[in-house]
């Protein structure tokens, strides 16, 4: 038999998720973050209990390709256990890494579990009026399908090879897919454009 | 313990007749160049004639139309290159006419000389994938120089009024041309019939090998080689015979000829009751294409809430191999063109699966995929967001 189309870990990962949420399954949780659509072809929900500023227990839901299961999957079995910190900055390529690789365009669009616990995390920060002193320090997905983040906008505004949301769309193809962030990119051009050229 | 293997991907290739691997097995021998005036490339050059008939009769093609080419995506590129160099050569009917829902090697060809600046028109569809007759009406006019719509559509195998379309085309003025590739072997096509200038098809998605196929060409009808180089089918199409691959398309379509109606009934059967078994045993779920119009062995349906990818590899996993119209497994990020086309919502494109019939499935393969797809659908769905 030829090799299977990923790697046998991923394989593994999308035969047996670890850590789904099933619908039987009450699951009291501190955190709940959401990210991605129907539309873009890949959404996920993660919910988290948070015990001693570690993340204590994680179940995940996943809308998506097989390696947005195993990818969400093996997130989620790095993230238990670890401090909120250190689950925070759990970033995309440990999660690749992790599941012995995955082709490049599958990378950019189906490894959306590390954002989905960062939501949890804020949410969870938020719902307890706790400070949240790593949300600036990451950049934050504008365009969910073609994962454009708003550090990558600020600096095509700001070296002015983006003047116009045209030349964006040309960069960067945000909203080429499912369309739904136009008016969230629109007002972050806006208040860029006005920061640094008017 | 042997591998289970349901093949349900007939439309993107079939397996070779046994026949057809018998026939290339002998004409293996047929080692003579057979444009050679000598023994040997007399000898080819017979075999290679058997099968042309044999083509021409499978389309009712008119004689002396047939010219073997690599395949439809040649022969489709052929026919947009040659009307693009008569508008190059300064001919008043400068505009091209095609569908939304075309082959990528028409879709790609269209969208590469739109970037060059030649004007291409593409017709729409209506919710099942069909030609909207009033749209194509209002896109004539005596600047067109070609018409083209494929005759079934690959993914929904829906059905084109392509009769119809040649002869409001030919009132004005236009030529015709029809990719009739998923079409052969399955339904009736008769290229005096349809009243088309131009004809592609490939024998790979008939039981024939893969890397040889026809475009044949109504006498008359504006022509320009796209292989320069050889005197080979009259200098329509340059390149040393492929011998071995044109006597196997030579018996494939014999042999599609002579079942056609029998395999198209079968088809259809097998279709219907994967159909209705996926209706009954699997909650909201949508048939894509048209019930009315459609290629006998072609499903397409979407499972909301179930992603494509997952659904293909799932089944995979279980020996059934079919395609899928979400753009995971694209290589892109775009879900399916022909079915957001036809007006299907991004979010029932990205599940969409595709189920293609051909001669070797059985009703018993059918009762397996109705066992293994809806605990996969299940599963799936329970893992999504709710």
């Amino acid at each position: 038999m030829a090799q299977w189309v990923y790697s046998p870990v991923v394989k593994d990962h999308f035969m047996n998720p670890r850590n789904t949420w099933s619908e039987e399954e009450h699951f009291e949780a501190d955190g709940v973050g959401e990210v991605g659509s129907l539309a873009c072809g890949d959404q996920m929900q993660v919910l988290i209990k948070v015990e001693n500023d570690r993340v204590a227990d994680l179940r995940w839901l996943t809308y998506g390709c097989a390696s947005a299961i195993a990818s969400t999957s093996m997130m989620s079995e790095l993230a238990i256990g670890m401090t909120l910190e250190e689950a925070y900055f759990l970033s995309p390529e440990r999660i690749t890494e992790a599941l012995g690789g995955l082709p490049e365009h599958k990378f950019h669009c189906s490894v959306l579990g590390d954002k989905a616990l960062r939501a949890a995390i804020d949410d969870y920060l938020k719902k307890n009026g706790k400070p949240n002193p790593w949300q600036s320090q990451v950049a934050k997905v504008i365009c969910e399908c073609k994962q454009v983040t708003d550090i990558q906008v600020e600096e095509l505004v700001k070296s002015k090879e983006a003047t116009t949301l045209e030349e964006l769309e040309k960069l960067t193809g945000y909203g080429t897919v499912c369309g739904k962030c136009k008016p969230q990119m629109a007002l972050l051009f806006d208040q860029l454009q006005h920061l640094y050229h008017v | 313990m042997e591998q289970t293997i349901i093949y349900l991907d007939n439309n993107a290739t079939t397996p070779l007749h046994e026949d057809v691997i018998a026939a290339m097995n002998r004409a293996n021998e047929l080692y003579g160049n057979a444009s050679s005036m000598h023994a040997m490339g007399r000898e080819a050059m017979e075999a290679i004639e058997e099968s042309r008939q044999a083509v021409r009769d499978l389309i009712d093609a008119p004689e002396g139309s047939i010219v073997f080419t690599s395949g439809a995506s040649e022969a489709n590129n052929t026919v947009f290159n040659l009307f693009r160099e008569r508008i190059d050569l300064g001919s008043k009917r400068n505009r091209i006419v095609t569908t939304t829902i075309e082959h990528p090697s028409i879709i790609e060809m269209v969208a590469h000389l739109r970037e060059l600046g030649y004007t291409i028109d593409l017709c729409p569809v209506d919710h099942t994938g069909r030609v909207v007759m009033e749209e194509m009406e209002k896109l004539m006019g005596d600047d067109v120089a070609l018409v083209s719509v494929m005759l079934g559509n690959n993914e929904i195998g829906t059905i084109q009024p392509v009769k119809e379309i040649a002869l409001l085309a030919h009132h004005h003025g236009a030529y015709v041309h029809t990719d009739a590739t998923q079409a052969i072997g399955k339904i009736p096509v008769s290229m005096e019939e349809l009243g088309v200038d131009y004809l592609s098809l490939s024998a790979h998605k008939f039981y024939g090998p893969k890397g040889i196929g026809v475009l044949a060409i109504r006498k008359g009808v504006p022509f320009a080689p796209f292989f320069h180089g050889g005197h080979q089918e009259g200098g329509k199409r340059a390149g040393t015979y492929n011998n071995t691959a044109i006597v196997g398309m030579g018996v494939a379509a014999r042999i599609a000829r002579e079942e056609l109606e029998e395999e198209s009934a079968r088809l259809w059967k097998l279709r219907e009751m994967l159909r209705e078994g996926i209706e009954a045993s699997i909650p909201n779920v949508v048939v894509n294409g048209s019930r009315d119009y459609c290629l006998p062995g072609t499903l397409d349906v979407s499972f909301p809430r179930a992603e494509g990818e997952s659904i293909l590899l799932y089944l995979d996993l279980e020996g059934i191999m079919v395609s899928t119209g979400s753009a995971c497994a694209s290589g892109s990020l775009e879900p399916s063109y022909v079915l957001l086309a036809s007006g299907v919502d991004i979010e029932l494109a990205h599940g969409s699966i595709r189920f293609s019939f051909g001669r070797y499935n059985t009703e018993d393969e059918v009762h397996y995929v109705l066992e293994k797809l809806p605990p996969i659908i299940k599963r799936l769905r329970e893992m999504s967001i709710r």
